[in-house]
């Protein structure tokens, strides 16, 4: 150390310095390749990685919605439809202050608290820099009012969008259904590359049954987006393909007759043409309005509904399940034919009650006084009840469940629609899975009025006297008649499964059982005789009125004096003409007392108008 | 040869440039990549041309201040090197007392009517500072002078640290340690010096803002946090890898233009440059780059004094460690550390000390030759 100079070797300085400045130099070049190898890396080893990443940032794969298929009715008039409407969407990146831009909107547009509840809800589980809608369905006013002050509001606007519509309102409404956006549970049993979450989906009726058909293909675009989401240009498109316009066969002017002539009654309707199965009308009342459910109902208007008490939504046509009372009688009487237990002119004497050997019990008639000696004709224009007791009682339970069975009842008919219930067809076997005990004979006697277990719906009771209109022959119930494929411009039409028909040993007592029923419209005591009078051509009719209540033994039925709840149901089935059916129905009215009084006049209105139109005034 | 560069080319250029006392070369290279600069940040702007115009004042700024400095001969900076040094420390001390906080860090100091970063000067203060003092020492420095040098270099170091600007603390101990490697550190003591920085690691760790911890994690593993501080370092590799061998084409880089890549004008730019002229572009850009340093290098030795040739030489590996830590951050080899490409980032204080640093250069080329004469 000591002996190191102090002096300064300029030279020697010189040297050190070049040396260290070709290692400087070398080591910029080591560095400069160190980022080069780097960069080669990047670049060219790991090329198709990065450049798949870059691709995967800028686009992306929308989907468009496609146009839902429109509802017919049988005459082509427009049942449900798409109109553009208006949403007001947010892109909350994108707003200033959002707060302070709700509260001048509100100032503006009515946006309710229900709008801001959702509107908060969404904002918290979408991707940066994606629309959030506030309120949709804004009035032509409103979009207006939006429009001339949008310069306020950055960040703020508008989308069209195709949504449903039923151009009808409310009628029809339990045919149509009506479709809403999805929810969770659905969303995770459909197709998810045709849904998303603001996908609307049929909710019930038509509209669910046939979402498929519907719905149509989803389309797709490839799109270039920037950093925000934005849309730039569009690199490839799939169009959505539209849905199936569904042509119903319901017949739309029968259907508003017929809810018109229900008019404030709860109850149900359902029309069928005999020869096909075609649904006519299908009626349940109360109605509502579908058109509330496309934008989402409000809780408020949705418990409104729910808790009416008449329970509008209840599809009273296919879900209500009925005692159908006397409606009944022409099918035991058809068996009873059938099972040779009566002769079809013997006469059975009514003395105003039944009694089964060894019981006390008396089995009344409605008619006090008795309807004395009683001919199948007589006892269905009458409505014998003590006539059907008997038949009921020499047939048996197990015969009359399995000829029943024949028409439907006790089993859904597959109708294509949701809501369907089954009905309740009683039997031995039933009685004892169920109830667990074994069946009583008086059992049996109800049943054979139509009361007791026995329940049906009203299509169900529709369907069974257009099989009896038609001497047996079956045809599936059901509403779509044919679609149309709107590509193709193809029409398909619906092709009902085929059932088998009743079949009963001799075809006279078709003739017989039908003589009867219009007797009950035609004869001077048929109970539904104030009807033949003004008709302009022939019905076969059955009345029926079904106990809600029971009545205890010796007790007289008080209709003034009953709850409305507990009054008697008030029932009518019916085919016209009578020669060539054209028309077959069965009407329900809840609590409506008398079915000659109150069904049978309702049923007149929707023939006459089905009949008359369709075939003139003075169709046979 | 060498000396006769400039009496046998005698046309009108190099008289010119010889007028301005400029090194032909290197000015010609710092146009070149100017120029190029401006290209890319056209691109990088989403071809605002008002940008460009910003940028070319500042550009135009910085070149005067360069042909300025080449009039200043060597002597001078020299003798005026010790109260630049001091002013800045002052200047630092004071930045850390009253100075303006710009994005969470005390850089400025506002004098009202401009707003001044002493740290700028300090980049070149230092190792003027540090050559200044072991210019007139018999090198290599003995173990006292060494020490003393460390000092000068550690405390502006420590100061723009404290603001906190690592980048900026990181090029001056460069600039300062350069300095020091050039006029002869014993190799045994330079290795010493690895193996003590390397020690010091955990204590650097824990006296790191959080912001600077995240980042140094975020380049450890940069998926770890892909929408937050990860997010920068991302998208920029998918920039760079994407552009491939021939690059999308000039204006034609999806990553810049659909703003995926942060910061694209500034401290990113040179992810837009990759993206759009791939790996080819690339090359090119960086022997552009390393004829610079080269350059400076050589300048530095033909230098005629210890102090010139110091100053020189750091100056020169300087401008490497700004192109090396900024690739190497925007490429992922380096965590995130705010320092910009030279001369093509939009931004001009850093520019302006560059091509200060340039001038410093030329005028230790050209006066060499005047002194000659």
């Amino acid at each position: 150390m000591m002996s190191r100079t102090l002096i300064k070797d300029l030279y020697k300085e010189a040297r050190i310095f070049n040396i260290r400045a070709i290692i400087a130099a070398l080591v910029a070049v080591i560095l400069v390749s160190l980022l080069w190898g780097r960069l080669f890396q990047l670049q060219i080893t790991e090329h198709a990685h990065f450049d798949t990443l870059s691709n995967n940032n800028r686009v992306r794969l929308m989907s468009t919605e496609p146009n839902r298929g429109l509802i017919y009715d049988r005459n082509g008039m427009v049942l449900a439809e798409n109109r553009p409407t208006f949403s007001l969407d947010i892109i909350p990146e994108e707003v200033g202050q959002l707060d302070q831009t709700l509260e001048e909107l509100k100032s503006l547009i009515t946006i309710s608290d229900n709008d801001i509840r959702s509107f908060n809800k969404t904002l918290k589980r979408r991707k940066p820099f994606q629309s959030v809608s506030l309120r949709s369905n804004l009035s032509e006013k409103e979009v207006a009012v939006l429009a001339v002050n949008r310069y306020r509001f950055p960040g703020v606007d508008f989308k069209t969008k195709l949504t449903r519509y039923y151009p009808m309102g409310s009628s029809a409404v339990h045919v149509l259904g009506y479709v809403g956006r999805i929810d969770e549970d659905e969303l995770q049993n459909v197709d998810a590359s045709q849904y998303n979450g603001s996908s609307s989906i049929g909710k019930i009726g038509i509209e669910s049954y046939y979402e498929k058909e519907l719905r149509g293909q989803r389309g797709y675009q490839k799109v270039e987006v920037n950093v925000q989401g934005r849309v730039l240009r569009v690199l490839e498109e799939t169009p959505p393909i539209a849905g199936k316009d569904l042509i119903l066969s319901i017949d739309a002017g029968l259907q508003s007759t017929a809810e018109y002539a229900m008019g404030n009654n709860s109850g149900a309707m359902v029309a069928i043409e005999p020869e096909t199965g075609e649904v006519l009308a299908m009626v349940s009342m109360p109605l509502y309005d579908p058109n509330l459910f496309v934008h989402g109902i409000s809780n408020k208007a949705y418990k409104i509904l729910q808790n009416t008490g008449r329970r509008p939504q209840f599809n009273r046509a296919l879900s209500g399940q009925y005692p159908p009372g006397s409606i009944m009688k022409p099918f035991i009487g058809l068996g009873g034919l059938d099972a040779s237990v009566v002769g079809v002119n013997e006469e059975i004497f009514c003395e105003g009650y039944f009694m089964l050997p060894n019981e006390e019990r008396r089995y009344r008639d409605w008619k006090r006084t008795g309807h004395l000696d009683t001919t199948m004709k007589k006892a269905l224009a009458e409505s014998c009840d003590v006539y059907f007791y008997q038949l009921a009682y020499l047939m048996g339970i197990d015969r009359i469940s399995s000829f029943l069975n024949q028409f439907g009842f006790g089993k859904r008919m597959g109708i294509d629609t949701t809501s369907e219930q089954s009905g309740l067809l009683p039997s031995r076997e039933w009685k004892q899975k169920t109830k667990k005990t074994i069946w009583y004979p008086g059992e049996t006697l109800i049943t054979g009025i139509g009361q007791g277990y026995m329940l049906a719906t009203p299509l169900q009771m529709a369907a069974a006297t257009a099989t009896l209109a038609m001497r047996g022959q079956r045809k599936q119930p059901h509403l779509l008649k044919s679609s149309r494929d709107n590509q193709t411009g193809e029409t398909v039409a619906y092709q009902p499964p085929e059932l088998k028909p009743v079949t009963i040993k001799s075809n006279r007592h078709w003739s017989n059982i039908i003589a009867g029923m219009k007797e009950v419209v035609h004869g001077s005591h048929g109970t539904a005789r104030a009807l033949g009078h003004s008709l302009t051509y022939q019905m076969a009719g059955k009345t029926g009125t079904a106990q809600v209540y029971g009545i205890a033994q010796g007790e007289v039925y008080d209709e003034e004096g009953l709850a409305l709840k507990l009054r008697d149901h008030a029932l009518f089935s019916a085919f016209a003409p009578i020669r060539k059916p054209r028309i077959a129905a069965a009407i329900i009215i809840e609590n409506g007392g008398s079915g000659g009084h109150v069904a049978a006049p309702i049923a007149k209105q929707v023939f006459d108008h089905y009949i008359h139109k369709n075939y003139g005034n003075h169709a046979r | 040869m060498r000396a006769d560069y400039f009496e046998s080319n005698d046309t009108g250029r190099l008289k010119l440039f010889q007028s301005l006392r400029l090194d032909p070369p290197l000015t010609m290279a710092l146009l070149l990549l100017t120029a190029c600069g401006l290209g890319i940040l056209y691109s990088a702007g989403s071809q605002n041309i008002d940008l460009i115009f910003r940028q070319l004042t500042r550009l135009s700024l910085a070149f005067g201040v360069m042909v300025l400095m080449a009039q200043i001969p060597p002597q001078n900076f020299r003798l005026w090197a010790p109260w630049i040094f001091l002013l800045g420390i002052v200047l630092l001390t004071s930045v850390l007392v009253f100075g303006d906080v710009g994005k969470g860090a005390k850089r400025w100091l506002d004098f009202g009517v401009v707003r001044f970063q002493p740290s700028e000067m300090m980049k070149l203060a230092a190792p003027m500072m540090v050559a200044w003092f072991l210019a007139d020492k018999p090198l290599p420095p003995s173990f006292k002078h060494l020490a003393v040098a460390l000092i000068l270099v550690i405390m502006p170091t420590m100061l723009i640290a404290k603001q906190p600007d690592l980048g900026t603390s990181l090029l001056i101990a460069a600039a300062g340690f350069f300095v020091i490697y050039f006029a002869g550190l014993k190799w045994r003591v330079l290795a010493g010096f690895a193996v003590l920085v390397a020690a010091m690691t955990p204590l650097v760790w824990h006296y790191m803002h959080d912001y600077q911890r995240r980042r140094v994690l975020t380049f450890l593993n940069p998926e770890n946090d892909p929408l937050g501080s990860g997010y920068h370092i991302i998208q920029s590799k998918i920039a760079i890898g994407s552009g491939g061998l021939y690059g999308k084409g000039w204006l034609n880089g999806t990553q810049s233009h659909l703003d995926f890549l942060p910061e694209r004008s500034t401290d990113f730019i040179f992810a837009v440059f990759a993206e759009e002229f791939g790996f080819i572009g690339v090359i090119v850009l960086l022997a552009l780059y390393v004829f610079i340093v080269i350059r400076g290098l050589v300048i530095a030795s033909q230098a005629q004094d210890s102090f010139g040739r110091l100053l020189a030489g750091s100056l020169s590996l300087t401008f490497l460690v700004y192109l090396f830590v900024n690739v190497g951050m925007v490429s992922g080899l380096l965590p995130v550390v705010g320092v910009p490409l030279p001369l093509v980032s939009y931004g001009g204080t850093s520019m302006v000390t560059l091509m200060a640093g340039f001038g410093m250069l030329m005028s230790i080329q050209s006066h060499r030759r005047l002194l000659r004469q």
